[in-house]
Formats: C-alpha cells, structure tokens, sequence
C-alpha cells in the first residue's frame, strides 16, 4: 500500500485514496466490485455489540473525565432556518464559555453553522479561532444544499467554494443519497472528489471535509458501511452520520458501524479517519457510550478533536449539569447553566 | 406326476445384499410341529458389525432424501408385500402353528402398519416440530431429525408383524436399521427382506440378522457406531445389561415390551428415534 | 491516566442478606444436615461466604419422602391453574429480588456481574415466566389429552449456571405437576438456597420443592434413590453416563444435559465484525464454563489470518477481574480443580504443538483466574479439539470447503450445539441440516429462550430443556390413550388382540 499519510489527509489530491486501493479502476463498474466486495453486517449482532457497550459503567474520575472529554469534541451546532449573525454571535459566546461559572471548563471544539454565517461566526470568535497552532474553536459550515443535497453539483460546488472563502476551516457536506440508492456509486464518488477539490484554498490547503452519509435515509448497516467505504475513498477526512433533519440521526451502532471501517482504513492504510456521530445526542449518558465506543473499538487516541466529534446542541448543557454535579456532590439545575 | 418342491436359502441381508453368515454358522429352522424347514443362518458379530457399518453407509442417503420420497418407498414396500401375501400366510403357518385366518389377519395388519407408517414421513416434522417465539430478533425453529444408527430387537413372538412393527417407526424419520429378527420365527423376515431387496429401499437402509438376539444384541448395544438401541423385543434377553452396555456412548434406549401388542403402532415410536434440532438465526430489515 | 482504564464501578454487596450457614430446604424448612458441612467461598478472592450442609442418605430419604407427600397429597391434586398462579407468583419474586440474586451469583460462581445481571437472572423469571402458563394447558403439550406427571424429579445441576439451570428443572417439573428434590453443585449452593426462600415467600405448599446440598456422593444418593421417578441431570459426559447406567432397567424417566465441543465455523463471506463478536462470546462468555461453548472455532482457510489477528485485537480490549465490577468482561474460574482441569489441557496444547497465544491481562493475586487463550495450528487430532475444556480456550481449526467444515464439524462424540457465519443463506441452511448438534445458531451464538428447546445429540446426552419438548420430559402421556390407538390402524384387525395398553412397563410410573 502507498498511500499518502499525511496527518489526517489535509493535504490528500482528491481521489488519490481511490487510484491507490483500487488500483486506478474509479469507474462505476470498479467501484461497485469493490464496494460489494465488503463484508456484509448481521445487523442483530452489531446492535447487540452497540448495547453490550452502552452498559460499560463509567464512574468518579473516568466520569468526571469523560465529560470533559466529551465538551472538547462539540460541534456546537445552529442549523435554523432562522439563524442570524446575533444567533450566532451568542452559540460562539456559549462555545468559547461554556459555563461562565467555571473557567475550567474547557471549550468545543467548533461552531457548525450554515455558510453565510462563517463570517459572523468568525467575527464573534476573534483570537479564539483556531488558529496554526490548533488549539482554538474552529468554523464549520454545511455545504452542498445541505440537508437535502437536492442541487446540481455546479450549485453545490459554489456553495462549498464561497463557505471556504469565507474563512471556513470544515466543511460540512451531503452525499447523493438518491444516487446512492440507485447505485450510482461513481456519481457519489465524483461529487465527492469535486467537493473536495471545491475545498481547496489559494495556498493548496484544504479545508477540512466531513461527509455526512446521512445514515437515516441509507437504511440498512451495509449501505451505511459502503457509504462510508465510498466517502473515505474519494478523500473525506471525516465520515459523518446525520445532517439532524432526519430521523432516526445519529444511533450507536451506526456510528459503530462507522467506526469499524475507519479501524479497518487503519488497518489498511495507517490512516486515521475521523467520525463525527450528529443529532438526537442529548445526554451525558449517552454521549459517554459513543467515548466507551470509540475508545474499544478503534482505540482511545481516537478522543480528540481531529478525529471525533459530536454534532451536538444541547447536549453541551446536560454535559455541564453532570460537571458540576460531580465537582460539587449534589445535583444542579437547568437555571444554572446558560442558554445559547 | 409331482413337482418336486424346490427350497428357498435364507441367508442374512446386509447392505442390500444377502450373505450367508461370516461364521458359516446355520440354525434349524423348524415348524411349529417340529418338521425341518430350512437352514437359516446364524449371524455372528462379525455380521453385526457388518450391518451396522452398511447402515451408517446408507445413512446420509436416506436420511437426506426427501419425505416425500421416503413416504413413497415405504409405501411401495406395502404394495410389494401384498402383492405376496399367499407367500407370508403360508410361512406364518408354517412356523407359528396358527390358523391361516389369523396368519392372514396378521399379513394384512403388517400391511396396514407400513402404509400407516409410510403417511407419517412428511407429517411427523409438523407434529413435532415448532416454530419458537423467543424473546429477540430470531427465526427459531424446532425439528425432529433421525438418530443415526438403530438397532432393533424385533418383537420375538410374531414373525411378521413384529418385525414390520419395530423396523417401520425408525425408518420413517431416516434412520436405518439393523434388526434382530426373531429367533424362533426368522423366515418371514428373510422373506420381507427380499420384498425390501426388490423395492426402491437403498442398500443398508434396511439390515436383517437372523440367530440368537442374546448373543448380538450386546455387539449392537456396546458398539459405538450404534446411535440408539430399540429392545422392544429383548424382554428374553439380559435387556438391564444392554441398557448398562448402551449407557457408555449415551444410545438412546426403548425397553422391552411383551405380547402381541408389543411395538404397537405409534407417534411415540417415531419420534423415540429422532433428535429435536433448533436453528436460531438472526433476522433485521436493517 | 488512560480513558479505557475504567474507574471501579463494583456492584454493592449491601443487598445482600446472607446467613452464615444453610441447612437444607426439605419439606418447606430449612434443616441441619447430618452430613459434613463445608464452606463455600468466592473464587475471585477465596475468601468463605457461608457453611453449606451436606445431605447424607437419609437426608435426601427426608426429601424424597417428603416430595412424594407434597405430590400424592397436594400438588398431584391441585388445577393446573393453581399450579400456574404459584409459578407466576415465583417469577415475579425472582424479578423483584433480581438484584440480589445476580450479585449473590456472581460472588458465589465468580461471573461478571453484567452477565448474573443481564443474562442469567433475567432468563431465570423468564423460566418460571413461560412454564407458569403451561401449567394449565398441559394437553396441548404433545402428548395427547390429560398427560400424567411422572411423580418425583431428583434433579441434579452444574456451578456453571448455578440458577439458570435450576430453573430449567423445577419450572417444567412443577408445571406438569411433579414435585422436585434437587441438588445443586458444591461449588454453587448459594442462589438454590436463596431461591428456597423465595420458595417460601411464594407460599408454595410444603414439600413441593425441596433442596439438598452437598458434592457428588449426595447426588449420587439421589439420582440412585428408588422413590424417585424422573431424573434429570445437566452436567459431565462422564456422570452422565454413570446415571445412565444407574438408571438402566428402572422405571425413571431420565434427560441429560451434558458436554461440547462445538463447532464455530466461519465462512469466508462471514459478517466478519459479528462473527468476530460471536466467536468472543462462544467461548469467553462466562469464562467458558458453558456446555454449549463454540470452543472449536473453523475458519475458512482463505481469511484464517485476518479472523485471527481481529480476534486477538478484539481480545485484548476484555476486562478480567472482579466479578462485581460492572465493567468486568471475563471472571474467575469457578474453582481451584477446574482451574487445574484447564492448566493441564492448555499445557497438553502445546505439547502437541499448537500455537498458544493469551491476552494480556493482569492477572489478580487471589482466587482463580485464567486469561483469554486462543491455540492456532490445531489438529482434529489434538486433545484441544476434542476434549471439553470448560474454560476460556479456544482451538482454531481451519477448512477449505462447506463440506470439510460440516465433517470436521461432526467429528466428535459430543453432539450439543454449534455456529454458522455466513452471509449465504442457502449456505446455512444446508449446513444447519447437516450439523448434528441440537442447538444451532447462524450468525449469533449462546442465545438462550425459554421457549427454545435446547439440548444435544449423541454423547451430550438426550431430551430437551424448554419450550413444549421441555415440558414433555416431565410427561408421560395417560394411561389409557384409546384416540391415539384409534388412530392407528391396528384395532380390531388381529384376532384376539388386546387394546393398547401402557404395556411399555419400564416406562409406567403406576402412582
């Protein structure tokens, strides 16, 4: 295998990943061979292993760690129609301060915001954005005529190109799902590697790409696997359950499933893949089962921003409620954390 | 001017075919006022071991054909053994003393036994099988399948209807047979094992030892290969002792039965040679 | 500090209300027994948790006597409908007292707390729970109408399931209206004598279900006991087959439940990530210590190689330790000799030249351990393919196609259970079909239901544990069954014939 390994793919040519693994035969036809060459998932089997890890009981300092852990991989998320800059200005406070009470807190690890916000996600931030050295809150935007991905690929080309000349460090996008489960992988694929060369930067960087598969539309566990075989393959950086407009979002043994193929990647290539479960993740409780996940399946340096997220909203104040209850020792309330 | 009769040999059968004992060992056959009738072979242990490795040949075949092609060679061997009805009468005659009325009552009962049993082959699975509602995402079902290997000590005081009545039952499922005819009674056996020779029965499906069930039974009932012992009519015998031997691969057993309502016919008798097998697997539209 | 090191969440032991010493459980009391006490004691730490009574022969006449009282005054007698309502009222004390009995388990037999917890208790309330509802459609079970009980059940289980597996025996015995005397394994008295006060809080009439503790020689006693009519055994071949000898020539009724050495057999077009599940849980889940074990894993030559390296990976993320611990995967051995039994087979392992590999695991100072192990390179020759090792071992054996797979699948003496992995399902099928093992399971493995029948073929032993053919080892079909003569066509034909009878007089229980 010769593949690049550059970290985390941010420098990958788009396809590169393809030509190396399936030897050049991008084609339909190749890559349908491939795809249905994977191995199948027993669906029974994979939820049963989803729920024998979701009974993993984690206590004192794993809990208390747990949770911090979880507030740095937020994507603190505003996905409203309704959105404006002063919505925006007021999910990034909440980012950058999670709870104004405890400067401890640490901060998530990025915004998630529709593309004509990034300028006024990026204002609001000021020095807190991520800056070379990595460790501020980064600018995520959907992109592709994000949730459906209903548009021609000129469309959604434009809209991937204007969120990363806005200033977005990720972007967001949407398969075909339509083509997907029609067959038309190679067309998947090539929307794929489009956007990822439509997220390319003046400098030849690359913004970040996560691909949301859209897990609750595909259906079944071998879809969601191919899927996530294709996304990796045209050169996504992250492979993404949900857009949150579509339930069932984001389940454990999705994101399970997901994350076997970005252990198998690893396997193959010596490449990490990030996955990013999104939507219906509301609990402390819950979160922890995606870590206790994570960390038994593909292995705990997994936990961190570059290579897992949460696309959450409220789950960052169940997640500061359980803080302060296990630094106090008695429970809190709702009127004492705040609102975004 | 009269014809002069000319005997019948009756040899053992096993595996389709029909040896004289390894042994060379014949016994007088006799009938029921003490005239000679034949020579009957005296089958040795080694015969034993012979039929039960023609039996476990025949195994996968008969065990693997369908019910309803079982169903239908059973029942052929009643059209065949009716077809030679006179024949049966006369050596029930012969050899048990009665009166042809009730050697022909007990021709048409053996008769009546296969066609019942040959019924049963493609209806004994849905009688006793399941399908299980368990508590989880599994199709899970029940079946009955055939032992293996078994062999049967006929019931030993009818020469025909005995003998139908014990082989029938295990045949009907799939397993074959080793039978222990009866000792005083053997010709009929010999006879049916020719119906049974010229029917479409596979080879060693069916294996009849003619001598002494006191001297084979404890080969058949301590022989590994053996998969379940039938001493319905072993009640003569040491049949504590078979058990005990039959304990050591765990066979699965029937005692002796006495009378002439031994091995009657019965569900019972079919399933006591069959396994319940359950399937578990896994079932999501996901 | 690592994230996967797992804070300790140990189970409470508070709930627990234990006595210092059991008697036994005979005629609705408990009694001292006149044999030998000793002392049972936690296998992750061998710390002792309360003295245990022996029963000697004439304690286990007391219970036989007094199960034989219960069943000809009381229990014989009542409706099938009363019958149900007690063992409904006995389900739902398990459920209530669930808690209590996983952690009394687990501290006594050494499981992880999440298996006493998820999988045993719950399948015990699920037990009673099942059969309670037969208790009074007892004509529908297969035997035709008004089935008899057979009198009184000597039942003798394993430490491997320690409730589970008396479960499996008194509820179909007590719905089909036998009354039990049981023994449970030396090692594991303590939930059976748990259970014998939930026996009480369900004010189940005196005598119906007694209780006999002590090693071999008591259930010895039992089984060869003449007042018995039932016997009913899960354990050894080898004690199998003594009790099949026992019992030969008698009028009991006799089940067995013995040994494995299943087959897992994983074909190249395997859900490879659940089949990697599945072979972890047939042979880890509770430490091995399961009759039905998938401990012959047969893989496809062609993707032998990666099975395994994803096998080793998966078990090097298994947690051995406290059995308490929530978090804990693999337990202790039940036992010092059982811990020995597996020493000695692993060492035979790589006499005969198998590859052995163990994860790496801490192992704890006290009480009886012993890490996941996986042998490569095994023969069907080899004493590791085919003795039962009752133990967290695995032998891997390869095949090259379904029919190599099916034959060394069936090469063995033993008969209980077996796994398919394949994508195929024409594949399964067939191979289901020719599998001869009683118990088969495609694309999961170790799943257990009350109303799934389970039980082996050949030398694991015969007759059926749940579902309708559970209940009918503790039937006997009536002693006059005129519709089933009927409906053969033997009546009337021959001269002089006398009507069916229960002629099979081994078989009759006369009570």
């Amino acid at each position: 295998m010769t593949i690049n390994t550059q970290d985390h793919g941010r420098a990958i040519a788009p396809a590169a990943r393809a030509l190396d693994v399936l030897g050049g035969e991008t084609t339909e036809a190749g890559l349908r061979r491939y795809l249905e060459g994977i191995p199948g998932v027993d669906a029974v089997g994979l939820e049963q292993r989803a729920a024998a890890l979701a009974t993993r009981s984690i206590k004192t300092t794993s809990k208390a760690r747990a949770l911090d852990t979880i507030i740095s991989l937020i994507d603190l998320t505003t996905l409203e129609g309704a959105d404006t800059p002063g919505k925006v200005r007021s999910l990034v406070a909440k980012a950058v301060t999670p709870d104004a009470a405890d400067p401890t807190t640490p901060r998530v690890a990025a915004v998630c915001v529709y593309g004509d916000m990034v300028p006024a996600a990026l204002q609001a931030l000021g020095s807190a954005h991520a800056g070379a050295a990595g460790n501020g809150i980064a600018v995520a935007a959907v992109a592709t005529a994000f949730p459906s991905g209903r548009a021609s690929l000129p469309v959604k080309l434009a809209d991937t190109a204007d969120a990363v000349a806005a200033g977005a460090d990720e972007i967001d996008m949407v398969i075909d799902r339509g083509a997907f489960l029609a067959g038309r992988y190679g067309q998947v694929f090539d929307q794929i590697v489009a956007v990822k060369e439509a997220c390319r930067r003046p400098d030849g960087t690359y913004a970040h790409l996560k691909v949301i598969l859209e897990t609750g539309e595909l259906n079944t566990y071998d879809n969601v696997r191919r899927a996530s075989w294709l996304a990796i393959l045209a050169g996504g950086d992250f492979i993404k359950t949900s857009t949150g407009k579509v339930s069932p979002a984001a389940t454990l043994p999705v994101t399970l499933s997901m994350l076997e193929v970005v252990r198998d990647w690893h396997r193959l290539t010596g490449e990490k893949i990030g996955v990013k479960p999104a939507g219906g993740i509301r609990s402390s409780k819950d979160a922890i089962r995606y870590l206790v996940t994570v960390a038994e399946t593909v292995g705990e340096q997994w936990l961190r921003p570059e290579l897992f997220r949460f696309g959450a909203s409220s789950l960052l104040n169940d997640v500061l409620l359980q803080r302060q209850k296990t630094l106090t020792g008695h429970y809190s309330g709702p009127d004492y954390v705040t609102i975004d | 001017m009269t014809h002069l009769a000319v005997p019948k040999t009756y040899k053992l059968f096993i595996g389709g075919k029909f040896p004289r004992s390894e042994s060379g060992r014949t016994v007088e056959v006799r009938t029921a006022s003490g005239d000679f009738i034949a020579n009957a072979a005296k089958a040795s242990r080694k015969d034993a071991r012979d039929a039960v490795v023609a039996a476990r040949a025949a195994l996968s075949g008969w065990a693997g054909a369908t019910a309803y092609n079982r169903g239908q060679v059973l029942y052929r061997i009643a059209e065949l053994l009716d077809g030679r009805r006179g024949q049966f009468i006369d050596e029930i005659v012969q050899l048990e003393g009665v009166s042809a009325r009730d050697a022909a009552a007990q021709v048409d009962e053996a008769v009546d036994r296969w066609v019942w049993y040959a019924g049963w082959t493609d209806k004994f699975a849905q009688v006793a099988g399941n399908a299980n509602p368990v508590a989880g995402p599994y199709f899970n079902l029940s079946v009955p399948e055939p032992t293996g290997v078994v062999a049967v000590v006929v019931p030993q005081e009818t020469s025909l209807l005995g003998f139908v009545s014990a082989v029938a039952p295990p045949l009907v499922s799939g397993n074959t047979v080793v039978a222990v005819a009866s000792e005083r009674f053997p010709l009929p056996a010999i006879s049916l094992a020719e119906v049974l020779a010229t029917s479409d029965v596979p080879g060693g499906v069916v294996n009849v030892l003619t001598g002494s069930p006191a001297e084979l039974a404890p080969w058949l009932a301590a022989h590994a290969d053996v998969n379940a012992l039938d001493l319905v009519g072993a009640g003569d015998t040491d049949w504590v002792d078979l058990q005990i031997a039959a304990a050591e691969t765990l066979k699965r057993v029937l005692p002796p039965e006495q009378g002439d309502d031994a091995a009657a016919p019965s569900l019972d008798r079919i399933l006591a040679f069959t396994e319940t097998k359950t399937v578990w697997h896994t079932k999501s539209l996901l | 500090m690592s994230f996967l090191e797992y804070a300790p969440a140990p189970e409470s032991k508070a709930i627990l209300n234990l006595k210092s010493e059991y008697g036994l459980f005979i005629d609705g009391e408990f009694v001292d027994g006149r044999g030998e006490a000793f002392a049972t004691i936690s296998p992750a730490d061998e710390q002792r948790i309360a003295t245990i009574s022996t029963a000697d022969a004439a304690d286990v006449d007391d219970a036989v006597a007094a199960a034989r009282r219960a069943y000809e005054n009381v229990w014989s007698r009542m409706s099938g409908r009363d019958r149900g309502k007690y063992l409904y009222r006995i389900a739902r004390l398990v459920q209530e007292r669930s808690r209590e009995l996983a952690v009394a388990e687990s501290l006594d037999n050494g499981k992880p707390i999440k298996e006493s917890r998820d999988v045993d208790v719950p399948l015990v309330a699920a037990w009673f729970f099942y059969y309670a509802g037969w208790a009074d459609k007892l004509d529908h079970a297969g035997l035709g109408p008004a089935p008899r009980s057979l009198g009184v059940a000597g039942q003798v289980i394993p430490w491997n399931f320690p409730l589970l597996m008396l479960s499996w025996k008194i509820a179909p015995a007590l719905a089909a209206g036998n009354t039990v005397v049981l023994k449970p394994a030396e090692t594991t008295s303590l939930t059976a004598l748990l259970f014998a006060e939930i026996v009480q809080q369900a004010d189940l009439p005196a005598g119906v279900v007694n209780i006999v503790t002590g090693a071999g020689e008591t259930g010895r006693t039992l089984v060869e006991h003449p007042g018995i009519d039932k016997v009913a055994f899960t354990g050894s071949t080898a004690v199998g087959r003594q009790i099949a000898r026992s019992v030969a020539g008698t009028h009991k009724k006799l089940t067995l439940e013995l040994g494995g050495k299943a087959a897992n057999i994983v074909f190249d077009d395997a859900p490879i990530d659940q089949a990697i599940e599945g072979i972890v849980n047939g042979i880890f889940f509770n430490q091995g210590h399961v009759c039905c074990a998938g401990s012959r894993l047969l893989v496809q030559e062609s993707i032998h190689d990666e099975v395994i390296e994803r096998l080793k990976s998966r078990l090097s993320t298994l947690r051995l330790g406290d059995p308490l611990d929530k978090n804990t995967d693999i337990g202790a051995i039940n036992s010092a000799e059982q811990l020995q039994r597996i020493r000695e087979l692993t060492a035979v392992g790589e006499a005969e030249g198998a590859e052995r590999w163990s994860a790496d695991c801490v192992i704890p100072e006290n009480g009886f351990w012993f890490a996941p192990t996986i042998f490569t390179n095994v023969s069907t020759s080899h004493r590791i393919a085919r003795d039962e090792i009752f133990g967290p071992v695995l032998s891997v054996l390869t095949f090259r196609t379904p029919a190599e797979a099916i034959a060394k699948a069936n090469n063995t003496p033993y008969g209980l259970s077996a796994g398919i992995w394949s994508d195929k399902g024409s594949r399964i099928l067939a191979v289901a079909d020719k599998l001869r093992a009683g118990v088969i399971w495609a694309n999961t493995f170790n799943r257990f239901d009350p109303a799934s029948p389970f039980g082996g073929y050949k030398e694991s032993g015969y007759g059926r544990e749940g579902g309708r053919h559970g209940l009918a080892a503790y039937l006997a079909p009536a002693a006059s069954s005129a519709p089933r003569a009927e409906a053969a066509p033997s009546a009337g034909r021959v001269a002089a014939k006398p009507p069916r009878s229960s002629r099979r007089s081994t078989k009759g229980t006369d009570k």
